[in-house]
């Protein structure tokens, strides 16, 4: 029983465990240059703690991360390393864009921008599966130029054809019938954030519950075995793109039509900038599973959110968070961080007895 | 006469952006036949262009900078060759964490040093001597790196050394039973390849641009790691393609300077170019790239 309880609890132990050893790296590169880290933590966690307009911030913050943290950990339960989330995001943002220069009635444009933003994304995402059903392009590196690709021809399209004509740094906001209302006055939380986390579950379903999902997850543990059991493995690897898509895709458009006060695009895209990275850690950190990855999400922007005070009070910069963020992954990629030192000494008395013995 | 000086113009700055692409992908090269991927390069760059230009300017010299950048590679090679080597962990992860850190490490860092939050000139007085030319100044780096590019061409391919790594990614359990200690091999195979990664990011830092920014790796990394795909893990490929990404590359530098030109294209088109470019590369190479048949798996001894 114990050893079970153990056994579901793990991956959360380790979760935690990386995020400490996060915090003590970014005490220890503070403390390099002089910074002080505990007075920057106590910033950092009274911020979003601490207040109202904190934790309704850090869920609003936490709204897209969800959802491009869903991109990844849909590609990874596929058997695909989909970086391309941040792309497809910035697509599906200029598509919510586009379909608020036509008028609609109330409801049914919060629902055609929608749907226009998952279609984005998910066009987005076809390239890098063609290349790699096609000619087996890893989809690291196709992503990552589609990345690129999307952020530039992006900013041409805000700039030349859907730019404020009143502001030039911004596109034209969404129209009012489009917009999702508030859900805490006096913050930037909206209804986006039920989206998110209603577009979660639905993820959760479709992986876990139908023929499918279970199809994507073998073709993602063991293509060798799907093929054996008839599996197209091309449609699922087409179908795990899809659905990543669409999840970063929905991200973009919430981006704009639940994102107060402007709800527009930057022309340097600074409202949208690493919301697709940031979906990586949070996928890894949330242990690719979609309950995971909203509880990471929050967890992520709460680190965002406090950096800002962090900054501040302790006079911090608040790149600070991005060294921290690093610093888990790197920890998360080491499996069973709590068995390191046993998994470690074999080797080294190996090597140490070996240089002995030469 | 005025389009063939344009011309050289471009050609010499396709040399120099030649360099951090091909050094790295030329690294990657390394691991990635002794069975380790390694997707921080990006990563690296970043980090080494930051701690080797402290390292340049608290010292007055731009050598001691390129050092430094070279170790830190090395040490980031060190972390990455412990987890994926003896921890048995997942590549790909650390490799993403080391491109994260490093991206906020150098934004940290600027403010943290410099206090800028927007870019950092680097002193002349601590960047590389050039070889002077009428078109533009030629790098002697530039000269290391087809000396590299060389080196590693014969070690993999013609020494015992080279036979030991290619084995270690194509059939590690032979390899161990042929008495190659396969965790050794594949673990100093990443620290070195990460090490020229570093190389390529000091260059960038004390040599090419001589400003520090956090977009100054703007993807290089990653199109490195395309680099290494359409050379199919040969050196002397990387090294052309390193050029084509770096002619188009300089070709927006070289661009943004003729007003002509940015009237006819946007310049968000041309700014495009290198990622267009590697991913039509990347699709058109003929035949698909054969990788070691091991590659990112770890080994573990029965």
């Amino acid at each position: 029983m114990i050893t079970q309880i153990y056994a579901k609890l793990k991956p959360v132990i380790n979760s935690v465990l990386a995020g400490l050893v996060g915090l003590a790296g970014g005490a220890i590169i503070m403390a390099l240059w002089g910074y002080p880290p505990i007075a920057a933590y106590n910033a950092l966690f009274s911020a979003v703690a601490g207040s109202m307009y904190g934790f309704g911030s850090t869920l609003a913050q936490a709204t897209p991360l969800i959802l491009t943290g869903l991109t990844f950990a849909i590609g990874v339960r596929g058997g695909l390393f989909n970086i391309g989330a941040e792309g497809q995001m910035f697509m599906g943002a200029i598509a919510a864009v586009a379909v608020s220069t036509v008028a609609m009635p109330v409801g049914i444009h919060i629902v055609v921008s929608i749907l226009a933003g998952m279609l984005a994304g998910a066009l987005w995402s076809m390239p890098a599966s063609a290349l790699k059903i096609s000619r087996g392009i890893h989809e690291v590196i196709s992503t990552i130029m589609l990345n690129w690709i999307a952020l530039y021809l992006g900013m041409y399209l805000v700039v030349d054809w859907l730019g404020d004509p009143q502001r030039a740094e911004k596109s034209i906001s969404a129209a009012s019938t489009a917009r999702l209302p508030g859900m805490l006055s006096g913050t930037s939380l909206t209804f986006a954030l039920i989206a998110a986390v209603i577009f979660a579950l639905l993820i959760y379903f479709v992986v876990w519950k139908t023929t499918l999902g279970f199809e994507i997850r073998v073709v993602g543990k063991n293509p060798g075995a799907a093929n054996y059991a008839g599996i197209n493995e091309n449609f699922s690897i087409n179908s795990t793109f899809i659905l990543g898509g669409m999840a970063a895709g929905l991200a973009g458009a919430l981006q704009i039509i639940g994102h107060p006060p402007t709800f527009a695009i930057y022309a340097d895209f600074s409202t949208v900038r690493n919301l697709g990275f940031d979906g990586i850690g949070v996928a890894l950190i949330g242990r690719n599973h979609p309950i995971g990855v909203i509880f990471a999400a929050i967890f992520f922007a709460g680190l965002n959110v406090g950096a800002r005070t962090m900054q501040i009070t302790a006079g911090v910069p608040l790149e600070m968070v991005r060294v921290i963020q690093g610093v888990i992954i790197i920890a998360l990629a080491a499996p069973e961080l709590m068995n390191l030192w046993s998994r470690l000494t074999p080797g080294l008395k190996n090597w140490i007895s070996e240089v002995k013995g030469s | 006469m005025d389009i063939l000086t344009s011309f050289l113009k471009i050609l010499i700055i396709s040399l120099n952006a030649m360099v951090p692409i091909t050094l790295a992908a030329v690294g990657e090269i390394i691991g990635e036949r002794s069975g380790v991927i390694d997707i921080g390069l990006e990563g690296i760059l970043l980090i080494s262009a930051f701690v080797g230009t402290i390292g340049a300017q608290s010292t007055g010299s731009p050598y001691v900078g390129l050092v430094v950048g070279i170790v830190v590679g090395l040490l980031i090679g060190v972390i990455h060759g412990i987890i994926s080597v003896y921890l048995k962990g997942d590549q790909v992860i650390s490799g993403v964490g080391i491109n994260l850190f490093g991206g906020g490490l150098m934004a940290f860092g600027l403010i943290a040093v410099w206090s800028t939050p927007g870019h950092h000139v680097v002193p002349s007085s601590v960047r590389m001597p050039k070889i002077a030319t009428p078109f533009g100044g030629i790098s002697y780096i530039m000269i290391i790196t087809l000396l590299i590019v060389a080196g590693v061409y014969y070690i993999l391919n013609r020494t015992k050394l080279g036979l030991k790594i290619n084995i270690s990614g194509e059939h590690p359990r032979a390899a161990d039973v042929a008495g190659v200690n396969v965790e050794r091999v594949r673990f100093f195979s990443t620290v070195v390849g990460a090490g020229l990664a570093g190389f390529g990011g000091a260059f960038m830092a004390v040599d090419w641009f001589g400003v520090l920014t956090k977009d100054l790796a703007a993807g290089r990394g990653f199109i490195a790691l395309a680099t290494v795909v359409f050379s199919k893990l040969n050196p002397l490929l990387a090294l052309l393609g390193g050029f084509i990404f770096g002619f188009f590359d300089s070709l927006g530098v070289w661009v943004s300077s003729a007003p002509v030109i940015k009237q006819v294209i946007p310049w968000q088109f041309i700014l495009m170019t290198p990622y267009v470019v590697t991913l039509l590369a990347v699709a058109g190479a003929i035949g698909r790239a054969r990788f070691p048949d091991k590659l990112g798996e770890p080994y573990k001894r029965e």
